[in-house]
């Protein structure tokens, strides 16, 4: 199945009549709405003419400010708003920092699974990409120097490791201390770049942030963060943290693709950080994710067929699944959206081909009562798809006869007419 | 053309009713949507059909095909429906019957004729048993499989049928779940693929050949066989992606046969058209092996109007403009009422 077939199929996803467990979409209505409506009209009719003007390639500086302070929440304390790029999204970020490391072939490496929107841009740089081994712990640091070395055995350039430790999408495990300061040591050790992206570490829903690999490693490791999870994604307002010298270069590819971000949403974040009470306002999303995760992990637990396995999450938004053995996500969907739920295949979470047998399920947006029905509706998909390859899978072709020659005017070999169903048939 | 007929059309009110009600121009409503994987190829259909009414300055809405239809129908009556539905409900005749059941006239074919051409082994032993040739099949529903044991049957279907071999749902359009199998080792895996589309999938022997989409429209003097268009994909298999991205395939319209083909063409698409029962509009699709002999290989009762559909290109190639054919298959239906 191509992209574009994935594309029709996920058409209906956006139907109210369709469970969807696909989309990563924050729940932006558990917002004060009124509040922020008149504050992002203050905006305009009281600073207009700072809020609808062009403003720093680099962005804004009291923003920049704010950034420094949100930052330390997760042990990052000695940031300098010199030192922050405003993006548009995190996602610009990466694509900079990419456009500023990457030469087409250069090594990537990365999770397995990593992020589809990173490996979209690492393939436009042409960058090969490396997955490394991850468990409940994520990354393993064992699999990081096993590759590093077989790199240098081979003459390869590695430009950074391209990580996302907390909650990471799409596989919701978060990376240990111990193997945080396991991969710091190997980043010295081995001269590696990390890149840090990290939209969800302030969505966690049991225990304190854990430091952020940039507060143990200023000079090795570039921070990419986003107010798309903590705020609205929406306003497209991300930034990058990095060392002065590839800041400068940030700064410029940054003026080459959009001159400025946008000044009213930076006016707004900014705002909003000063004036709302934004650290009640993420404990507030973080209830409401715990209480779709629960939903998420109890409906697994009670309806999931036998074989069938998924991460945990403490935070963020994302399970991960893994499907009984022989069945492939990409070709479950056209039953899938047929019985009305929709998920993400996990074969897109790769740069080279794997995770068939994988798919992402988002809880962070459907309330806890379609999530139930989700989980539900998505294990009979399973199990119909189980009974097909239970059919199917022995087959051995091996031993089948040679097709013989028949008489042009056989008669005509009918099936069962209108026996076919459709709709739910799962 | 006629173009008298279109214009005359426009005003079916004032074609009925002289005195008693103001002549008013021409309502429809046009669906488009549902919940089918072809959702999103149901919506570009609609969106050209809109624009090519909208053109010809019919009143047109869209609207899809959920739990807001029959309120919005009752509410606002329009004078005729286009489907422009794709995949289930819009093409089984399912949304049909309802519209009968509402006394709503639309544009196409009646529910038991779609239902029919919707069964694609079913419409294949139909337009076989009118004379037209179709590659020998065998559909199944995955219990036979299950019960009589997958590989003991797909054995047989091999042996009976050869290599290679279409692997493809017993319904739905746009080649969704459809697979060319030329290695026996594929097939298992194929079927797997196709029964994910519906419980039953359809084997038939694949004929090596040029594939032509095959366009009827009845406009009134009774069904008419636009030029045949050619389809010649860039990857040789005229998959989803080959279909809806342009410039992945070539058209050739008129096709590229000769006039004695074109010919035997034009009579395949009638007779199935014909056999079938359907009305207004079809496309049958159809190859031409080496012979020149035309085989049948389904027929769409929803033909799509995108941008890249044969349909549209069929009308252009006989000198029709799409907005004016819709006019007056509306007007038509409109006159008549939910009288078919």
């Amino acid at each position: 199945m191509k992209s574009s077939e994935i594309r029709a199929l996920f058409s209906v996803v956006s139907r109210p009549e369709v469970v969807s467990l696909a989309g990563g979409m924050p729940a932006v209505t558990a917002l004060p709405l009124d509040a922020v409506g008149s504050m992002i009209g203050d905006l305009v009719s009281g600073m207009g003419a700072q809020t609808l003007q062009y403003g720093s390639g680099q962005g804004d500086p009291r923003l920049r400010e704010r950034i420094c302070d949100v930052m330390a929440l997760e042990g990052i304390t000695d940031a300098s708003p010199s030192e922050v790029v405003v993006t548009v999204g995190s996602q610009q970020g990466l694509d900079l920092v990419t456009r500023v490391f990457i030469d087409p072939g250069d090594v990537i490496l990365a999770e397995a699974p990593s992020y589809v929107g990173a490996l979209g841009v690492f393939q436009a740089a042409q960058a090969e990409v490396r997955h490394l081994e991850m468990d409940d712990d994520g990354l393993i640091p064992e699999a990081l120097e096993e590759a590093l070395k077989a790199s240098r055995a081979a003459g390869e350039r590695v430009k950074f490791l391209y990580t996302v430790p907390n909650f990471h999408n799409p596989a919701g495990v978060t990376l240990s201390e111990p193997r945080r300061e396991a991969i710091v040591a190997l980043a010295e050790k081995y001269d590696l770049l990390i890149i840090e992206d990290n939209p969800y570490g302030l969505l966690g829903f049991d225990h304190e942030p854990i430091r952020a690999l940039r507060a143990r490693n200023d000079e090795r490791v570039i921070y990419l963060g986003s107010f798309s999870k903590t705020f609205s994604p929406g306003l497209r307002v991300g930034w990058v943290l990095a060392p002065l010298a590839v800041r400068e270069k940030l700064v410029l590819a940054t003026e080459a693709q959009v001159l400025c971000p946008p000044s009213l949403t930076q006016y707004a974040v900014a705002r909003y950080l000063d004036t709302q009470p934004w650290r009640e306002q993420i404990k507030i999303f973080t209830e409401l994710y715990r209480e779709r995760r629960d939903a998420t992990l109890e409906s697994l637990t009670a309806l999931m067929p036998p074989g069938t396995t998924w991460t945990k999450p403490d935070g963020g938004f994302y399970v991960w699944l893994k499907l009984p053995h022989g069945l492939d996500a990409k070709l479950m969907q056209p039953r899938a959206v047929a019985a009305h739920v929709a998920y993400v295949p996990g074969i897109g979470f790769y740069a080279d081909g794997q995770g068939r047998e994988y798919m992402r399920l988002s809880y962070c947006f459907p309330e806890p009562d379609r999530i139930r029905e989700g989980v539900r509706r998505l294990a009979r998909v399973i199990e119909a798809e189980l009974e097909l390859h239970a059919t199917f899978d022995a087959v051995d072709t091996g031993t089948f006869r040679l097709p013989r020659p028949t008489a042009t005017d056989a008669p005509p070999i009918i099936g069962p007419a209108n026996s076919d169903q459709t709709g739910d048939h799962a | 053309m006629n173009d008298s007929a279109g214009a005359a059309a426009a005003a079916p009110a004032a074609a009925t009713d002289t005195g008693a009600r103001a002549e008013h121009p021409l309502r429809a409503l046009v669906l488009a949507g549902g919940l089918t994987f072809e959702r999103e190829v149901s919506l570009s259909s609609g969106g050209q059909v809109m624009e090519a009414l909208h053109r010809s300055r019919v009143d047109a809405e869209l609207l899809d095909a959920d739990s807001e239809l029959l309120p919005g129908l009752a509410a606002h009556p329009a004078d005729a429906v286009f489907i422009a539905l794709h995949g289930a409900t819009g093409e089984d005749g399912a949304l049909r019957a309802v519209l009968d059941l509402a006394g709503v006239p639309y544009v196409g074919s009646p529910a038991a004729a779609c239902r029919l051409a919707w069964d694609k082994p079913a419409a294949k032993s139909v337009v076989r048993g009118a004379g037209v040739t179709t590659p020998d099949w065998v559909a199944l529903p995955h219990s036979t499989f299950r019960e009589l044991g997958a590989g003991a049957v797909l054995d047989l279907i091999v042996a009976r049928l050869g290599l290679p071999l279409m692997v493809k749902p017993a319904s739905g359009g746009s080649a969704l779940g459809a697979q060319k199998i030329s290695r026996v080792e594929g097939l298992p895996a194929a079927m797997v693929s196709a029964f994910a589309y519906g419980d039953t999938v359809l084997v038939e022997r694949f004929v090596e050949g040029v594939e032509l989409a095959l366009s009827v429209v009845d406009l009134g003097q009774g069904p008419e066989a636009l030029p045949a268009v050619e389809i010649a994909p860039e990857s040789g298999v005229f998959d989803y992606t080959s279909r809806y991205t342009p410039g992945l395939t070539e058209y050739h319209t008129p096709a590229r046969v000769s006039g004695a083909v074109a010919a035997r063409a034009a009579e395949v698409a009638l007779a199935a058209h014909r056999a079938l029962g359907l009305a207004d509009l079809s496309r049958t699709d159809a190859i031409v092996s080496a012979d020149g002999d035309v085989h049948f290989l389904e027929v769409n009762v929803s033909p799509g109007l995108t941008e890249t559909s044969m349909f549209p290109m069929a009308l252009e190639a006989a000198g029709y403009e799409l907005g004016d054919v819709l006019v007056r298959l509306l007007a038509r239906r409109a006159a008549a009422g939910s009288d078919r």
